[in-house]
């Protein structure tokens, strides 16, 4: 199919957003890399009568490592994180998670921001955000705000942005050098919309984990910290036994719908078997 | 508000300039405008990858961007990249392999193929697999496809 009529101004700077989400409100969609706003478009799933292109406000992209955190801007594409020697170093969490990200052609495009905004509940970079323990920065007309990752996803495509606000920034303190991550997904073959996936980051003490976080995808309307499996396995060496009894927490941890292709009960296996292989990268 | 925009890409090297209405994606543009009917428009919602086009160098789903996005930049299609040269090797490997039948998929995977084997040369056939993850074709049963590719990668 293809979009319906609609007017289309590229921004020269975040101010010119601010006003005319003033004066158009929620009739006017924020256009940053598209790769899901324009099929949606085409779908006719989304009809708003103006697109705000920002993709070209050259101030909120690229990546800064200052101060113990690595600042990332909205406009950065999966594939510019993919392939960034600051990430692989500092947060190598999101280099693993990235090549799971669709299709280097939509790579190549999409946006952390516009990811984050959007918040699918299969997309990777809201559980890293949450595995990480991320700041979101969040501007509109009268000043900026930061929101913590935990607390910016709200629901199916549900945020804390308002109305006039545009996610501007992504920071991320640098996990100290003891950390270790893992990121795990299960789809139907590669870059398709993940049926689960786990982003995990530890801390690692003589052989046992430390300060865990386990942070899945696909298997809850928002990001979900499985909160029983961590406390399971904190402080302990990953061995088969407290695999299984972090696996076993799960099922207080997560409450997953079914999709078209799988149960809930299948679900929660599939996030049991990634536990397994998350905490046995962890903990080799 | 304006609902069509004065535009200028450059496409296969050439600068053009029209004003596009801001609906209309850049296949569209390409196909219908330009006459360009090389790209293909299949699922229009980025799966399946026949609609692969180059912008400022880097492969994209062209039923994903506005015409009116790429203002200013260049635009290389199959047309374009055919006439250059750069895709002969997996042109002919392609036919030498039969990794085609009806050839709607084609255009796509090459410039996908040609993104591959330029940035990853040597790749194991998983790999190769992995890259093409999202470029359908309803044919050949990928095969003959990773075996075109993979002979390109080993020349």
């Amino acid at each position: 199919m293809k979009a319906p009529p609609l007017a289309y101004v590229r921004a020269r700077s975040l101010a010119e957003v601010f006003a005319l989400l003033e004066t158009h409100g929620d009739n006017a969609k924020v256009l940053a890399g598209g790769q899901s706003l324009i099929a949606a478009l085409n779908m006719r799933l989304s009809a708003p009568e103006l697109l705000i292109d920002i993709s070209r406000l050259t101030d909120i992209s690229g990546i800064h490592v200052r101060n113990g955190s690595v600042s990332i801007g909205a406009l950065t594409t999966h594939a510019e994180i993919e392939r960034s020697p600051e990430v692989r170093k500092y947060l190598p969490l999101l280099a693993q998670a990235a090549p799971h990200i669709a299709h280097p052609a939509i790579r190549n495009v999409g946006t952390i921001g516009g990811s984050l905004a959007l918040a699918d509940p299969a997309a990777e970079w809201p559980a890293c955000c949450v595995a990480l323990d991320a700041r979101l920065v969040i501007a509109g007309k009268s000043g900026t705000r930061r929101v913590a990752a935990r607390d910016f996803f709200k629901g199916l495509y549900a945020t804390a942005l308002r109305t006039g606000e545009v996610l501007t920034h992504v920071e991320i303190k640098i996990p100290g050098p003891d950390y270790r991550s893992a990121f795990v997904e299960l789809a139907q073959r590669r870059g398709d919309y993940a049926i689960a996936g786990l982003a995990a980051v530890a801390k690692r003490a003589g052989g046992a984990l430390m300060d865990l976080r386990l942070a899945f995808l696909g298997v809850g309307q928002a990001p979900v910290l499985a909160r029983g499996a961590m406390a399971a396995m904190e402080g302990k060496r990953v061995s088969t036994d407290t695999i299984t009894a972090a696996a076993k927490a799960l099922a207080k941890d997560l409450d997953p719908a079914p999709d078209l292709y799988s149960s809930a009960a299948t679900k929660l296996l599939l996030a049991r078997v990634l536990t397994g292989r998350a905490l046995a990268v962890l903990g080799a | 508000m304006e609902q069509a925009l004065d535009t200028t890409l450059i496409v296969n090297g050439t600068p053009v300039t029209r004003r596009i209405p801001a609906r209309q994606h850049l296949i569209d543009f390409l196909r219908e405008e330009l006459g360009l009917t090389g790209s293909h428009v299949g699922c229009e919602q980025g799966v399946c990858g026949t609609c692969t086009v180059r912008v400022d160098g880097k492969i994209v789903r062209g039923c994903l961007m506005l015409a009116v996005q790429a203002d200013g930049r260049r635009v290389d299609t199959i047309e374009g990249l055919s006439d250059s040269g750069e895709l002969a090797a997996l042109q002919e490997s392609f036919h030498r392999r039969n990794a085609l039948q009806c050839g709607y998929c084609t255009p796509g995977m090459l410039i996908a193929a040609q993104d591959f084997v330029a940035n990853e040369p040597g790749a194991s056939r998983k790999r190769i697999r992995e890259h093409l993850s999202g470029n359908y074709c309803r044919c050949t049963g990928y095969q003959a496809i990773v075996d075109a590719i993979e002979d390109v990668l080993k020349k």
